[in-house]
């Protein structure tokens, strides 16, 4: 079984949800990024959304496009990120992680050579916002072959016919995108999430993140009782943002635990 | 065997495709259905040629610049005159087919993107005419260059956004664009300026813009009793070029060249080449072309003189162009498309687009390598008005 899979057997069993933070590799500087991974863990994550930067994130709010811009300062790319993942593996060997970016960067390495260099670092999934299941054969192909999960999103605007679709690519999680906007956008509906759910059910049978715009810990917890998962990306990101350089693992480890007690509370 | 592109999935060979978020996939599905229906559609075809012959001032003629020519010593230069429609460049004849579509999709709001403005006043232009909000995106660099172009869509009506991220300029305009779509795509119709993007844009575009060659066709015979030998146009996304070379590409006695932003020269790569530099392969926007970019897959940050051609990207069907060798693509550099511009000022009494200069510098180029019984077909693809500030400050001259 893979990581991501033994993780959300073992929380099913507790009568858990999964909390999935997002952060971008190298923000705001690369020798932070493997210490907020484990302090991540040690807060109580599950799964670790890891943003590739790029130059031109075109599904993201401004906070994460302001992530990528710190962290290509330091010119950051995917090579970088894949050694981070690296060095993270070799003290933590159980918690998934999953990359998430554009498809440019992973053009430019080559799918097979990704694909290969994932399977040795030990990334479990892979996130490519702006590649759907149609342009993705030879993706996934690659990524098949080394047993590295395709993550693929659903949102809103999904319709039937492309849930079942993507029900038939998607490997480790599904992610849904619980709103119509850019990450971190403030217009998330809840009670489009509640009905949407049982509808990807009924084509999916792994498990379900939902995640874009949960922005504190009620809303955190009250989607996680509609769903398998809950991602949080811009709002720790915001805390990456607005933290003095020697109080950042704090403040994140803070907002990550009060994360976690609520979707803990709430099931 | 004819040429017949894209394919189904929108695809020219390995080039184009639709590389969106979800959450806009199912809107440009329904925007291909909805084309698709509509292209083919006796009212919709009769109302756009109504539009395009009163509205837009169709069509354009073809005007033989034969002064400019007589002192190159070489090959006749004919004049697509583009710059003569309504709004002052070629934009006006896609943004009008995209307005007319949107309005049968009952979208009450547009957005565009722009780089030298032109695309913005022409989506500003039908947007006014037919009571539609718009919002155009435009990058803050392109803001202070194009600064009357700005004021000539506030006065249409339109909201200008600045963009303030990246590089400040079209590619820029276009991520905001496609940010302000995936929040906003049940009311909102992108009207996307140029030949790329995801499918259908690249074949929506190209065929909106087609009525340019499809003019020429009719017209370079009326005039000269021939098709010329080759035809020329700028490529910045591309949509003007595509235009004009789409209805020659059967014709394979015409040479087709797309002249490229060689900003201060390829070496250096201060540019907006992607094809005439051999730029790698990669995806941005929507589609799969070739791409100015890093060793990491970060998009390289372009520079041309002319905001419309200062973009990393190209369209999907150039790409197919290249590869197939039915087009050729040169770059020409800011200095020669400063002379250019300011040869047709003087000896034709036209002033030209920075983009389209780009297209004369390089007819002026070969022409002298021609013989006097040749003909070359130049897309002037924009009137140059909004470029005034920009030739006055390298010149040393304040307005």
């Amino acid at each position: 079984m893979s990581r991501i899979e033994n993780k959300f057997t073992a929380l099913k069993k507790q009568g858990r949800k999964a909390l999935i933070p997002f952060v971008t590799a190298g923000d705001p500087d690369p020798k932070v990024t493997v210490p907020l991974m484990h302090a991540l863990v040690a807060a109580g994550a599950d799964v670790l959304e890891l943003g590739v930067p790029f130059s031109d994130p075109m599904a993201d709010g401004p906070v994460i496009q302001r992530a990528s811009e710190r962290a290509l300062k330091h010119h950051v790319g995917l090579r970088d990120v894949l050694q981070m993942v690296a060095e993270f593996r070799s003290k933590d060997t159980a918690t998934p992680v999953v990359l998430m970016g554009y498809g440019n960067p992973i053009e430019a390495m080559g799918w097979k050579n990704f694909a290969q260099r994932c399977a040795e670092v030990g990334v479990d999934g892979v996130l490519t916002v702006d590649f759907p299941p149609e342009e993705s054969h030879d993706a996934f192909e690659h990524l098949q072959a080394h047993g590295i999960a395709p993550i693929f999103l659903i949102a809103p605007t999904t319709n039937e016919a492309r849930i079942a679709l993507v029900a038939k690519l998607a490997r480790g999680y599904v992610y849904y995108v619980s709103l119509k906007g850019v990450t971190g956008a403030g217009n998330l509906d809840l009670s489009d999430i509640a009905q949407k759910i049982p509808q990807l059910r009924k084509h999916i049978s792994i498990p379900i993140g939902v995640g874009f715009g949960i922005r504190d810990a009620e809303t955190a917890r009250a989607v996680s009782a509609l769903c398998d998962g809950v991602v949080v990306g811009s709002r720790i990101v915001q805390e990456i943002e607005n933290s003095k350089e020697n109080k950042m693992l704090e403040n994140v480890s803070t907002l990550v635990k009060g994360l976690r007690q609520a979707i803990d509370s709430g099931n | 065997m004819t040429y017949n592109y894209p394919d189904n999935s929108g695809h020219f060979g390995p080039y184009g495709g639709i590389f969106m978020a979800e959450t806009l996939i199912p809107a440009v599905e329904e925007l291909r259905q909805q084309y698709l229906h509509f292209r083919d559609d006796p009212a919709f075809k009769a109302e756009l040629a109504y539009e395009l012959k009163h509205y837009v001032g169709r069509p354009s003629p073809i005007y033989h610049a034969k002064n400019w020519s007589d002192r190159l010593g070489g090959a006749q230069i004919y004049l697509k005159r583009e710059d003569l429609n309504h709004t002052g460049a070629h934009k006006i004849n896609n943004a009008m087919g995209q307005a007319l579509l949107a309005r049968r999709m009952g979208k009450k709001r547009v957005i565009a993107e722009t780089g030298a403005g032109m695309h913005g006043v022409a989506s500003a232009t039908v947007a006014a005419r037919f009571g539609m909000e718009c919002i155009v995106y435009m990058g803050a660099e392109d803001i202070q260059r194009q600064s009357p172009n700005v004021y000539r869509m506030k006065l249409l009506g339109a909201t200008v956004v600045p963009v303030e991220s990246g590089s400040k300029t079209l590619k820029d305009a276009c991520n905001e664009a496609i940010r302000d779509w995936v929040t906003n795509v049940e009311t909102t119709f992108y009207i996307f300026g140029t030949a790329a993007g995801p499918h259908p844009y690249p074949m929506m575009v190209r065929d909106f813009q087609c009525v340019i060659g499809n003019e020429a066709k009719i017209q370079m015979p009326e005039m000269i009793g021939r098709q010329p030998d080759a035809v020329i146009a700028c490529v910045g996304g591309g949509s003007n070029a595509i235009g004009l070379f789409h209805p020659y590409i059967e014709e394979k006695s015409v040479r087709i060249i797309g002249v490229e932003a060689g900003g201060h020269g390829l070496a250096g790569g201060q540019h907006a080449a992607p094809l005439t530099s051999n730029s790698k392969v990669g995806v941005l926007h929507g589609n799969r072309v070739y791409l100015m970019q890093d060793d990491n897959g970060q998009i390289a940050e372009t520079h041309s003189i002319s905001a419309g051609l200062d973009y990393p990207g190209v369209g999907p069907e150039h790409c197919w162009l290249k590869d197939t060798g039915r087009a050729e693509y040169v770059a020409i550099t800011d200095d020669e498309a400063l002379k250019a511009f300011h040869d047709l000022c003087r000896f034709e009494g036209i002033i030209p687009a920075l983009e389209s200069s780009h297209a004369l510098a390089h007819a002026a180029k070969i022409a002298p390598t021609m013989g006097r019984d040749q003909v070359l077909l130049v897309n002037l693809s924009g009137r140059g008005d909004k470029d005034i500030n920009t030739v006055a400050r390298l010149s040393g001259i304040t307005l």
